[in-house]
């Protein structure tokens, strides 16, 4: 037993997170949020800079993942900000009770199709696109109606609605365009869908392998190939029906630390944070940066259209829609 | 089995306690997590009902394709002793459970998908028509390519297990190929295959990523998909005990059903070694063997090998100077090795305890088996359940690291049992008499008689169980904070970037070290075959 012990005691000792200073402003995240190259260090420096404080991350899977986290602690809960929510899962996020009103003001704050809270702040968006390899294909469908009738050897990769966030972003996009013909439409689409991945990394693997000529992705997804690799191999197909819009939210709990956390939300906003979100996130800020945008991210798709569907009314269809396209992808 | 009152005492208590604490840790968790459970909502019946078959379907194909292939690669190699590389191919036999999943599957699409190397051959040689193995076909490759080499795995290790005078008996009496098989290797492998082909089945019934990845729709779901999406997407703990118990019960019936083989009692008691084979000669046997090892070469390297490429391609030294780097290869060395201990340990334990209850415990016996079955308890359930026993008493800070090592090990017995159980039970069948009539019992019999010969096995298993912890990402996600990184969540982590060069890079280095710790139980292994001799 003495030999396990120690083993453990060493396991402890490698491993467990240093323990922190006098004052110290958690926050909640998903994991490419705190990669070291996403924007979660530089974030940290920037804000530690200012705030006299240190900044500790809690890193879990993805959106989903930090939710259910919170769900398990209820009021027990850490976080001091939950970073990283999207639009879908507000309505989820507002029943756990464990959140406070930002009172800060978001005028300067922009967001394609608007959005506003008095829980919940933006601080980047994106809007879903099916991206595209240029060498493989030659005319991108132009409209998601060509995207299902088009040409069922041109396949594509879109992920799993019931374990990832923009597989569900595809659901309402079908469902926003074709409204009651989805089955049939989800039927017609379902012979040029090469797989159903579980999330977002498996699709876009699967497609800058080759594997696929189109992935469901972001509109901003171009823009890291064409900065990070220089690379302008992969596009976004704009669809004239218009994107469905995720944006990502941030929010304080009822914490102690209330006076931190709110001006961590207005650093949030500001251009310091901002300037970090498009070459680190690779998704589009929500308000002023200091220097203008690599211009890189003007070639992109911006889409005129945005389909943005009410938090409360996307948690209320989910299972429906998810059902129906179940039913319409079996045998 | 004959042995002194006090040892039996010793060994049943051990394997007691290792089982009530491994029975306590799974059942506080669901006990949890049932009571935090709200109101649950269910998919449509008629798409559960779906996925119960298609989970059946596709586990029972997978088994008995594995099987298949893996049993002329055992015996072309059990028959070769000492071929130059043979190690090598042992490494490789252990290395794909090791990988993680994701760029395993990568690996594969590099030979197998539309873009791969069999689609451009085929191509070269004028074909128009590109193999798609998405579907049923693409999720069997996969499986197969994984348990494959398990099989052969144990199936080499039971014919190795083959008294010499078997073999000499059969060469004086020179057997002809299919007599040698029918009255020598055959009853040697029919006592193992039912546990091989549980183990496989249950590998692939919780399979989830390779089913979604090459599945190609939802048509093609497990009974694993619904239980992570209730227990992960909706936090519906209720729902996902359901569908667990339907997937254990599911698993039992099979389990029964393999219960219809031969008597896994019968045993030879002679002493194993050198095989002697002298069919081996023939430049037939030598042409064959070497075609079916070469056939595995191909199908299990050339996706390790295009892993390995890939990782040469990308920024190595960009990795090694990165401080996060080498804190998650320490995480990750320190969680495999502890897990591949534990798990170890508490296997032996207990695999020891049932063979010192007397046969008329079955009931009892039959508990000790309950660690066979821990790979259909969803880790997620275990972490999550955990996760708020901890919260409750306020300890869930810093309790990561403890539960992933608890998980991990967990998830590891299955791999454990399977390759100590029949070790074991053939050592004390040889040895129980003798040592009872010399009057060795206790930490003497264990230093003399048990350990230099389960030495071998042991490393084994805890190699193969450190290999897999090293490579598993599952129950690391549900922990994470800043300081909390392993080498596949760095992996995956790179992958949700946009980076696959560093996930290239990434995956060859855990394949690297994967290969590093099953290499010395091999060495060891081949040594023991070549000292008998």
């Amino acid at each position: 037993m003495r030999g396990i012990s120690l083993i453990f005691a060493t396991a402890m000792a490698a491993l467990s997170p240093v323990l922190a200073s006098a004052q110290t402003l958690t926050i909640y995240t998903y994991e490419s949020f705190t990669s070291e190259w996403g924007p979660g260090p530089k974030v940290k420096a920037a804000f530690e800079k200012t705030c006299g404080c240190t900044v500790e991350y809690v890193s879990l899977a993805d959106g989903v993942a930090l939710l259910t986290r919170l769900k398990m602690e209820g009021g027990a809960t850490k976080a001091d900000i939950v970073l990283g929510l999207d639009t879908n899962l507000i309505e989820e996020a507002k029943a756990t009770n464990l959140f406070a009103e930002h009172g800060i003001d978001t005028s300067g704050v922009t967001v394609p199709g608007g959005f506003s809270d008095p829980v919940f702040v933006p601080y980047d968006y994106g809007h879903f696109a099916v991206i595209y390899d240029t060498q493989a294909i030659k005319n991108p469908p132009k409209s998601l109606k060509e995207l299902v009738d088009g040409n069922p050897d041109e396949k594509i990769v879109i992920e799993d609605p019931r374990t990832s966030t923009p597989g569900l972003g595809f659901i309402y996009w079908m469902r926003a365009v074709y409204g009651d013909q989805t089955p049939e439409a989800w039927k017609k689409l379902s012979r040029r869908i090469l797989t159903v991945t579980p999330g977002w990394s498996e699709a876009y693997g699967l497609f800058t392998k080759g594997e696929a000529p189109m992935v469901l992705s972001y509109t901003t997804s171009p823009a890291y190939h064409m900065i990070a690799e220089k690379n302008d191999r992969y596009q976004a197909a704009e669809f004239s029906e218009g994107h469905p819009i995720q944006i990502e939210v941030a929010a304080m709990t009822r914490t102690e630390n209330e006076e931190l956390a709110r001006s961590f939300l207005k650093f949030m906003i500001s251009p310091d944070f901002q300037d970090i979100i498009p070459e680190n996130n690779w998704m589009m800020p929500v308000a002023k940066t200091s220097t203008p945008l690599n211009p890189v991210f003007d070639k992109l798709v911006h889409p005129k259209i945005t389909l943005s569907m009410a938090p409360d009314e996307s948690a209320k269809v989910r299972k429906a829609y998810v059902d129906e396209w179940l039913a319409a992808s079996g045998k | 089995m004959i042995e002194a009152i006090g040892e039996r005492r010793f060994w049943v208590g051990a394997g007691g306690v290792g089982l009530t604490l491994l029975a306590g840790f799974c059942l506080a968790a669901f006990a949890m997590l049932l009571a935090s459970a709200a109101a649950s909502s269910w998919p449509p019946f008629a798409y559960l009902m779906r996925i119960f078959v298609f989970t059946i379907e596709q586990a029972v194909l997978s088994t008995l394709l594995s099987l298949l292939f893996a049993l002329p690669l055992a015996l072309a190699i059990a028959r070769r002793p000492d071929f130059p590389g043979r190690r090598f191919v042992l490494v490789l036999m252990i290395l794909p459970l090791g990988l993680p999943v994701l760029p395993a599957v990568f690996g594969l699409l590099e030979i197998w998908g539309r873009t791969g190397l069999v689609n451009d051959i085929g191509a070269g040689l004028g074909s128009t028509s590109r193999l798609s193995i998405y579907g049923l076909s693409g999720i069997l490759l996969a499986h197969v390519f994984f348990n494959l080499p398990l099989a052969a795995r144990l199936m080499l290790k039971a014919l190795e297990r083959v008294p010499s005078d078997e073999w000499r008996l059969a060469a004086s009496l020179g057997f002809p190929r299919f007599s040698l098989f029918r009255f020598v290797e055959w009853p040697a492998l029919i006592r193992v295959l039912p546990g091989i082909a549980g183990l496989i089945f249950m590998l692939c019934v919780t399979s989830f990523t390779i089913i979604l990845t090459l599945g190609g729709g939802p048509q093609n779901s497990t009974l694993e998909v619904a239980i992570y999406q209730a227990l992960k997407f909706e936090f519906d703990p209720a729902r996902a005990m359901i569908l667990s118990l339907a997937q254990l019960a599911l698993t039992a019936v099979i389990f029964w059903l393999l219960r219809l083989f031969p008597d896994p009692e019968e045993d030879r008691r002679g002493a194993s070694g050198r095989p002697f084979r002298p069919d081996a000669r023939p430049v037939r046997a030598l042409l064959l063997d070497g075609l079916t090892l070469g056939v595995f070469l191909i199908f299990v390297g050339a996706p390790v090998l295009a892993i390995v490429i890939a990782g040469l391609g990308s920024n190595l030294e960009g990795l090694a100077a990165d401080p996060k780097f080498w804190q998650a290869l320490r995480t990750s060395l320190t969680i495999a090795l502890s897990a591949g201990l534990l798990a170890t340990v508490l296997t032996y334990a207990m695999v020891r305890a049932e063979a010192s209850l007397p046969a008329r415990s079955a009931p009892i016996r039959l508990l000790f088996r309950f660690p066979e079955f821990m790979l259909l308890i969803p880790p997620l359930a275990l972490g999550s359940g955990w996760f708020l026993v901890l919260l409750r008493f306020g300890m869930a800070d810093g309790a990561g690291p403890i539960l992933v090592v608890l998980i991990n090990m967990g998830m590891a017995l299955p791999f454990a049992a399977r390759i100590i159980a029949p070790e074991l039970a053939t050592h004390l069948k040889r040895t129980a008499r003798l040592s009872a009539s010399l009057g060795i019992s206790g930490f003497a019999r264990f230093r003399i008689v048990d350990w230099p010969v389960m030495r071998a096995p042991l490393l084994t298993a805890f190699s193969f169980a450190a290999a897999l912890s090293f490579g598993d990402l599952g129950a690391v996600a549900l922990f994470g904070s800043d300081n909390f990184i392993t080498l596949p969540s760095l992996l995956y982590a790179s992958l949700g970037s946009y980076r696959s060069m560093d996930a290239a890079g990434l995956s060859l280095i855990t394949g690297v070290i994967c290969f590093l710790l099953t290499l010395p139980s091999v060495r060891l292994e081949s040594a023991r075959l070549g000292e008998d001799a």
